[in-house]
């Protein structure tokens, strides 16, 4: 387990560095990095200043090493709209996507597993169907639009939900949480749900192709001969072995979601990271969009891992390299 | 005493034709309706797009005729000059249902070539690595894993932020995002395939590589990879649509349907939906139209089934 | 005393397609006393297996239990429900499967799949549940049981694999084992411990069996009476003595003779001439006629009904003559 965990950590650091090395060529090999790093409206000498910190005036190979350097101190350059280092605006904004993110999460499992079980174990009824059958507009429907027709429903025409934003928060060890507030809830529950609702899709697909399989599996026709009850069959054999392959799926999918928050906060003006990003794309404040691409990726790399090593722990089978005695 | 040899006609058994839980038994077996339906939506929908010119009343984007005092009616309306506009209109004046028509031609096109483009790309490269094998190889497979590690969305975003706007773009960013997917599978396919004896009988006949590769393999590998490409096409025309939704995809002067719906959102929250309501309506019916066509496909050709 | 624990009569199995319902099992008696050890014999696609799981009410659709009785200590099985049928299975009916590896599951630890198969039937304290499941282990001959309870299926052997499906089958003292070819995926050495074993147990608890199998050696080991299957139809049935000693059905005969075990050496190997047929494709009539050395008209025309003699019976128009013991 610890050599399992060791090899995944190197994996997960070359990755890191991988990408570092494609967005410095990004930007100051393809690009004009003065022109990306240094606002338009700055003067000569703030300019010369930039330059100089930045090193844009050594060669190549030594940029890396100060980009590399500046980065692990978490300087990845000052937005241009704010004036303050990127890295801090991108953190303030941290906690927002990170409670939709969680919210959605919790939202995908208790609904997503319970349906799947139910249209795994009646799929050849009309239930099971049903359930199938609506699933698929799960992710057929645009995330954006989706969003769009929920507050069209909740917020203009039944006006039981507000339209935008987020709720009063309440400060925990320091970070604001809305979840902790009603009026918070009221304002997170539908960006949550959009968020969520093409991975409740999928991992309700998968919880029922799981069950559907399992099913035809030899060790639950032996359960069976062995006289063990329906109940525990379904909860102690059938829902272990698909629970696996689900939990990595959620565990993937919440890298993703960090990504695709940015199209649920452009929708109900969310103040996290994501909208951020589109602001800043918009206001072509570059900086920013960098220090978003390194953050981002640092957050799924080490996402990655945790998941990896929460599969290896689950099934008992992955951890081993040599067979046991 | 009749020989063995002799069983030339042999009468067999005859089934039973009723037991008492056949019928239940049958229903279940019977696979679930097939979605002819869907085709034919698909079919109807891509005539409509095609000769959209034809039955649209109006050329959206021909400014002489819009009339801006006709912006923003409800569905039923009816113009200045008699002519009802079935869904409304926009703020410019535009008949939603000529704009969806266009919209759609735009948000097919963009699909459609991406996902023929990432196709083509991402094949030539898994069968390139996959018949060569060695450090080609290894070096595609940890750039193609690099790729797919991240969301798509991101990617494509970034990307189109550094580029700008453009129709073009939108196609180029959609492949960089999506060519991976491709590689990888014909990839898998290809390394069985190479295995076979035809293709160690071309090598024999001095075929060189490259004939080998697109006359021999190529079509034999081809089954997974254009099953996959038939989903894809929702994909490629969902990922469109956000991405202009968002500002960084297709111009105003071509708007597709995310830019559409864009375009409505300002006015949602007065009450005014058609303008955001009917291209997503739209848009969700082509998915869906193709989505479900594509499950069946990707159904009837598992090979698991056979 | 009655001491007929199984008794089958007339039972039809079939799998439903579009076409029409096929019967694997077309009509088959059985009987089984206590103690005694019947070996159900067949090629693959005979109904051997389907029998087996029958008789456990283990028929999913597309499959479908038809017709017949399944009698066991005097009650029909096919009457009874679901649940029913649930506290015999595993506590007075037991059944070991052929893979050992696919039927364990493979994320549980070994004692909680034994715990389960004592505790849906008994409400007893884990513990003793527990303690009864070493015990078991034991007694298949399992070395440091108490670890082993601790581990997953892919820690242990196929052939310890077994031994636990063994284990787990003599848990609730059944009084009937099905054996579904348990040995066949392991190799003759472990196969012949398994054997010893199983027929040790047996005798001592008294415990029926029916084992399941293709292969004639391992029923002439260790078999009380022996039925042989063809097409769905029990061919020949009889104390195994008298049987193989004696065949009277042409199949049978050519069983015996196509084992390596009974070819002088160097010679080359009997066959029986053609192939089994599958289950849509039997003859009417006879469905080993096609096969047959011995075939007459009159087995084209109607499957032949069972003969009685005495302790044996056999479905054959043109039987092996009595006195004609095999050289």
């Amino acid at each position: 387990m610890v050599l399992f965990t060791l090899r995944r950590f190197i994996q997960s650091l070359f990755v890191l560095l991988a990408v570092s090395v494609v967005v410095f060529f990004a930007v100051y090999a393809v690009g004009d990095p003065i022109e990306l790093l240094v606002s338009p409206e700055a003067t000569m000498e703030a300019r010369a200043a930039t330059i100089a910190r930045l090193g844009l005036d050594q060669p190549i190979w030594q940029q890396y090493f100060t980009f590399l350097w500046r980065a692990l101190h978490g300087d990845l350059g000052t937005s241009f709209v704010h004036g303050i280092p990127a890295i801090e605006l991108i953190v303030q904004r941290i906690p927002a996507t990170f409670e939709l993110v969680v919210v959605a999460i919790t939202l995908t499992c208790t609904i997503g597993i319970p349906l799947g079980l139910v249209a795994g174990l009646y799929r050849d009824r009309a239930l099971g169907r049903g359930i199938m059958a609506t699933s698929v507009l799960g992710f057929s429907l645009p995330n954006f639009w989706q969003g769009m027709m929920l507050i069209l429903l909740f917020a203009v025409w039944l006006g039981w939900l507000p339209a935008s934003g987020r709720g009063d928060t309440v400060s925990v060890l320091g970070v604001p949480l809305s979840i902790l507030t009603a009026d918070g809830w009221s304002h997170v529950i539908m960006p949550a749900i959009n968020l969520a609702l093409a991975n409740i899709a999928l991992v309700l697909r998968l919880t029922a192709t799981g069950v559907a399989e399992a099913q035809t599996q030899e060790y639950v026709k032996f359960a069976r001969a062995k006289g063990v009850r329906p109940g525990r069959i379904v909860r102690r054999h059938i829902l272990r072995n698909i629970l696996i392959p689900v939990v990595t799926v959620v565990g993937m999918e919440f890298g993703s979601l960090i990504a695709y928050s940015t199209i649920t906060e452009t929708v109900f003006a969310w103040p996290g990271m994501g909208k951020l990003l589109i602001d800043s794309v918009y206001q072509l404040d570059r900086p920013v969009v960098v220090a978003y691409v390194m953050l981002v990726t640092l957050i799924f790399v080490i996402v990655n891992f945790i998941v990896d090593i929460l599969y290896a722990a689950l099934d008992p089978r992955v951890q081993l390299v040599a067979p046991a005695h | 005493m009749a020989h063995p040899a002799q069983n030339g006609r042999t009468r067999t058994i005859q089934p039973l034709e009723d037991t008492p839980r056949r019928a239940a038994i049958l229903k279940k077996l019977r696979s679930r309706p097939t979605v002819t339906g869907s085709a034919i939506a698909l079919a109807v929908l891509m005539v409509l797009v095609l000769a959209a010119p034809y039955f649209a009343p109006q050329n959206p984007y021909d400014l002489a005729n819009l009339n801006l005092l006709d912006g923003r009616l409800p569905p039923g309306a009816t113009s200045m000059d008699g002519h009802v506009y079935l869904l409304g209109t926009d703020d410019q004046g535009r008949d939603m249902f000529s704009a969806i028509l266009y919209g759609l031609r735009i948000s097919l096109m963009v699909g459609l070539s991406a996902v023929a483009l990432a196709t083509a790309i991402g094949s030539m490269a898994g069968l390139v690595a996959a018949y060569v094998g060695g450090f080609v190889d290894t070096m595609l497979m940890r750039i193609v894993d690099f790729i797919l590690g991240f969301p798509t969305i991101l990617v494509a975003l970034v990307l189109l932020a550094m580029m700008g706007r453009g129709v073009d773009k939108v196609i180029l960013a959609l492949v960089v995002v999506q060519w991976a997917h491709y590689a990888r599978i014909m990839r898998g396919r290809a390394l069985q395939e190479r295995r076979k004896e035809y293709v160690e009988a071309a090598a024999n006949l001095g075929f060189p590589a490259w004939r080998i590769m697109v006359f021999h393999l190529l079509p034999n590998c081809l089954g997974p990879v254009m099953v996959f490409a038939t989903i894809q096409i929702a994909t490629a025309i969902a990922l469109e649509a956000t991405l202009s939704f968002l500002g960084v995809g297709v111009p105003i002067t071509e708007p597709s349907l995310g830019l559409l719906i864009a375009n409505g959102f300002q006015y949602l929250l007065s009450g005014d939906y058609w303008i955001s309501m009917f291209p997503g309506v739209a848009l969700l019916l082509l998915i869906l139209t193709i989505n479900i066509v594509g499950d069946r496909l990707r159904e009837a050709l598992d090979p698991r089934r056979a | 005393m009655n001491d007929t624990i199984l008794q089958v009569r007339g039972l039809r199995t079939a799998f439903h397609t579009e076409a029409g319902a096929w019967p694997a099992v077309d009509g088959v008696d059985l009987t089984v006393r206590r103690g005694e050890i019947l070996g159900l014999v067949g090629e693959s696609g005979s109904g051997k297996s389907v029998t087996g799981f029958s008789l456990l009410g283990l028929i999913d659709p597309p499959g479908e239990v038809v017709s017949g009785e399944i009698l066991f200590k005097g009650q029909d099985l096919r009457k009874l429900d679901e649940e029913g049928m649930r506290r015999l299975r595993g506590n007075r009916i037991a059944m070991i499967f052929q893979d050992p590896l696919m039927t364990l599951n493979p994320v549980l630890r070994i004692g909680e799949q034994m715990m389960e198969a004592i505790l849906t039937h008994e409400n007893v304290p884990a513990a003793q549940a527990r303690e009864r499941c070493r015990e078991a282990l034991a007694m298949v001959g399992i070395p440091a049981p108490e670890k082993r309870l601790d581990s997953y299926p892919h820690e242990f052997s196929g052939g310890m694999r077994q031994r636990v499906a063994i284990a787990i089958a003599m848990l609730n003292r059944p009084d009937l084992i099905i054996c579904d070819e348990p040995t066949t995926a392991l190799d003759v050495t472990i196969q012949g411990q398994i054997l010893y074993r199983m027929q040790e147990i047996c005798r001592k608890h008294d415990t029926a069996l029916i084992w399941i199998t293709h292969d004639l050696g391992v029923v002439a080991e260790l078999a009380d009476h022996v039925a042989v299957m063809y097409a769905g139809r029990i061919v020949e049935a009889g104390p195994v003595a008298q049987v193989l000693d004696a065949p009277r059905h042409p199949y049978t005969k050519g069983l015996l003779e196509s084992m390596p075990a009974n070819t002088a050496p160097g010679a080359r190997l009997h066959q029986i001439d053609g192939m089994a047929p599958s289950l849509a494709g039997r003859p009417a009539g006879c469905a080993f006629r096609p096969r047959c050395p011995n075939a007459i008209t009159r087995c084209a025309e109607q499957a032949p009904s069972a003969i009685q003699e005495g302790p044996r019976s056999f479905r054959c128009y043109a039987p092996i003559a009595r006195e004609t013991a095999s050289a």
